[in-house]
């Protein structure tokens, strides 16, 4: 792994921060939307060593903050049904849903498992031929394609007992949502580097057209993020805006045409809910036609309930970039990474997470 | 915990869940005061005698893995907790529990790997005792072990002092590593070994050459922050660790990079970290490196008077940060 080193270069960080500050002349406000970017800036300790002005906040880019309760909720009932093998990541584990988790359901005797890819749930359905698999597929466009595959996968090898909940999103229409919301002041977005691996840089246009906003698509290492600052910058600086790649060794402008036609191949763009957003259009994958006899909630006759937030639990303003966790009545007190009452708490990308787990979860 | 509640995997991982286990059901029940110093074993005095005592269950999956096995675990796992007391591990005692259907073999195998980590620390396995149950009664094989040693010097966990060094004696995140690359489907090649190995000695060798010892902790599971985190805890101290200089091979930084780990969560079995004067530092570094266990220590921070009960640590790149306790579980059956 001698390749991440130069990405964190004290030297280079160095010359990065004394540019970023000859440039910072106003309070500028941006945006990441993803959750490895969210950890990123808290474990190398960016925040600290940035110019004050310049203000970095986290929106919707932890998969498992966004996913609502009844997706979870529908998830547990298929674990308890006899028979069955519910798989999925291990962050979606103490994830509450409206009355339990994965990981309490699993202390009840369920059958479930955490899996570290999507194929390895395929081989779980192969070895088990007289049980259901089910896989709880979450995540944005980075999780889809390999999901995608799995299906096709299952197809190919005829393994009949491999089933999924589709819960995958899409992350450039979540961006549209907030813009058009227009609640929080932005003055760029750090785009996903993973995100962007597969669908290029392409998606992301409409946000310097429409709104003349400033885009750059970032790597995850201290050099990178840096660097990525330092572009929106000069783009606010010479008073332009587009979408620039800072992630150049991994995205290209086209995406990986490989995943984006595998994952047109098995599912289809449906409006979807996120957790804190709402209802956002075109901004979830389903099985399509063709695959839909794979869908575990329809194979197993399990309706979606309505998805319920936790009482007081700000999970929604923060994921809107709209208030910081310790702005939260529960954060710190109630809801604590060993007993989280909200997603944000829980998956360790999870905006309220990071903050506890790098403040020592101190109140202000 | 309220009633209706359940035990979880996380509870087990050693890091704020088992610490809260421990606080609100073990300790308000089993109300010894030694036991509530949370040391890796009980020191209790006999007149001039000073014992220590402590015993360890072993649970690992797999049950063979690079760099040991279960046997060989078990044997150095409660080595090493009567080592940190500052003591010499004379006697252990083992209790195997036995799925039915075990093949024998397996068991030959584990009792071999038994008796040469025993001789190699210069142990007696002296009791014993034998249960088998029913299959899925338990899962292959659990061991426990217990054993008493003598003090050499007291230490513990609270005694750290402001102005301390801290040492680790070599790369960490080995052991976690090493099983999680042969876990059953995850099939990660990495090849790291893992680290299980007996401390007592190198122990001894810097115990004898200064008084300037304060703790010793072998950081297991939950792995180097959680052991400074309870160590700032108890001690009711500052911490300040140096991300650049805490030795980590390049293959375990990878792994941990590749599966979202981060090392200093990971388990270790042959490491420790030792609290010095600053005045001894040097002299404790030299000595460990002329050991087997100790070629790469390191100093990889101090204890500060700011901020007790928190550990800190400055990044590669110049920023600071907190770093908590582990929460929840990185991956059980660890050890």
């Amino acid at each position: 792994m001698k390749f991440v080193d130069e990405f964190q270069d004290p030297k280079l960080v160095k010359g990065l921060l004394q540019e970023i500050g000859g440039l910072a002349k106003r309070r500028v406000t941006f945006m990441e939307v993803c959750g490895t970017h969210t950890m990123a800036l808290f474990r190398y300790g960016i925040r600290s060593m940035l110019p004050d002005h310049v203000n970095i906040i986290s929106g919707p880019g932890c998969p498992v903050c966004v996913t609502p309760t009844n997706i979870l909720d529908a998830a547990m009932d298929a674990a308890r049904k006899e028979n069955v093998i519910l798989a999925t990541f291990g962050d979606m584990m103490r994830v509450p849903g409206s009355s339990s988790s994965l990981e309490m359901e699993k202390a009840l005797r369920s059958d479930v498992r955490v899996v570290y890819s999507a194929t390895d749930s395929l081989g779980i359905a192969a070895n088990n031929p007289d049980r259901k698999v089910v896989f709880l597929g979450v995540g944005f466009e980075t999780t889809a394609p390999s999901i995608a595959c799995t299906v096709l996968g299952a197809a190919r090898k005829g393994i009949e007992n491999f089933k999924l909940i589709a819960a995958n999103k899409l992350i450039p229409p979540a961006m549209k949502a907030l813009l058009e919301a227009g609640e929080v002041q932005l003055d760029g977005f750090i785009c996903p580097g993973h995100v962007s691996t597969i669908i290029g840089s392409e998606p992301y246009e409409f946000i310097p057209k429409e709104y003349g906003i400033p885009c750059v698509i970032s790597g995850f290492e201290p050099v990178d993020i840096l660097q990525s600052v330092l572009i929106l910058l000069r783009q606010i600086e010479e008073g332009k805006s587009g979408v620039e790649i800072q992630y150049s060794r991994s995205v290209k402008p086209d995406g990986n045409p490989v995943a984006k036609r595998v994952m047109s191949e098995v599912f289809e763009t449906v409006d979807s809910d996120w957790r804190g957003l709402g209802e956002i259009k075109a901004s979830g994958l389903a099985l399509n036609e063709s695959f839909r006899e794979r869908d575990a909630l329809e194979y197993l006759g399990i309706e979606l309930k309505e998805p319920v937030d936790p009482p007081g639990c700000l999970c929604g303003e923060i994921l809107r970039g709209l208030r910081s966790p310790p702005e939260c009545g529960l954060y710190g007190l109630r809801c604590t990474p060993e007993r989280p009452v909200g997603p944000c708490m829980v998956s360790s990308e999870g905006t309220c997470a990071a903050y506890y787990r790098y403040s020592g979860g101190a109140r202000p | 915990m309220t009633s209706g509640e359940r035990i979880l995997l996380a509870h087990g991982a050693g890091g704020k869940l088992t610490r809260r286990l421990i606080e609100e059901e073990i300790l308000t029940r089993l109300r010894s005061p030694i036991l509530k110093r949370l040391d890796d074993g009980a020191v209790i005095a006999f007149d001039d005698l000073r014992l220590a005592y402590s015993t360890d269950s072993f649970v690992v999956d797999p049950i063979f893995f690079r760099g040991g096995d279960i046997g060989k675990l078990a044997i150095n796992g409660t080595i090493n907790d009567i080592a940190m007391c500052g003591a010499v591990p004379l006697y252990l005692t083992t209790s195997l529990i036995i799925e039915e259907g075990f093949q024998l073999d397996d068991l030959r195998r584990i009792l071999d790997s038994m008796r040469d980590a025993a001789d190699e620390a210069d142990v007696e396995v002296v009791a014993g005792d034998t249960k088998v149950v029913s299959a899925g009664g338990a899962d292959k094989i659990f061991i426990n072990t217990s054993g008493i040693g003598i003090v050499q010097k007291e230490v513990g966990g609270s005694n750290a002092k402001i102005g301390d060094k801290i040492i680790i004696n070599g790369f960490i995140g080995d052991h976690g590593i090493a099983i999680l690359s042969e876990r059953e489907g995850l099939d990660l090649k990495v090849p790291v070994a893992s680290d299980c190995s007996p401390l007592n000695g190198l122990v001894s060798s810097i115990l004898r050459a200064t008084e300037g010892i304060h703790v010793l902790r072998d950081p297991t599971r939950g792995g180097l922050a959680t052991t400074l985190n309870e160590i700032a805890l108890q001690s009711e101290v500052g911490i300040r660790i140096d991300e650049e200089m805490i030795p980590i091979r390049d293959a375990v930084r990878g792994a941990c990079e590749m599966l979202g780990l981060d090392p200093l969560y990971v388990a270790n079995e042959g490491k420790m970290v030792t609290f010095v004067s600053p005045h001894d530092a040097d002299l404790v570094l030299e000595i460990m490196r002329e050991h087997k266990g100790g070629a790469n220590a390191r100093l990889i921070g101090e204890v500060i008077a700011e901020s007790r009960g928190t550990v800190f640590m400055r990044t590669r790149i110049g920023g600071e940060r907190i770093v908590d306790m582990l929460t929840g579980e990185q991956l059980p059956r660890i050890c």
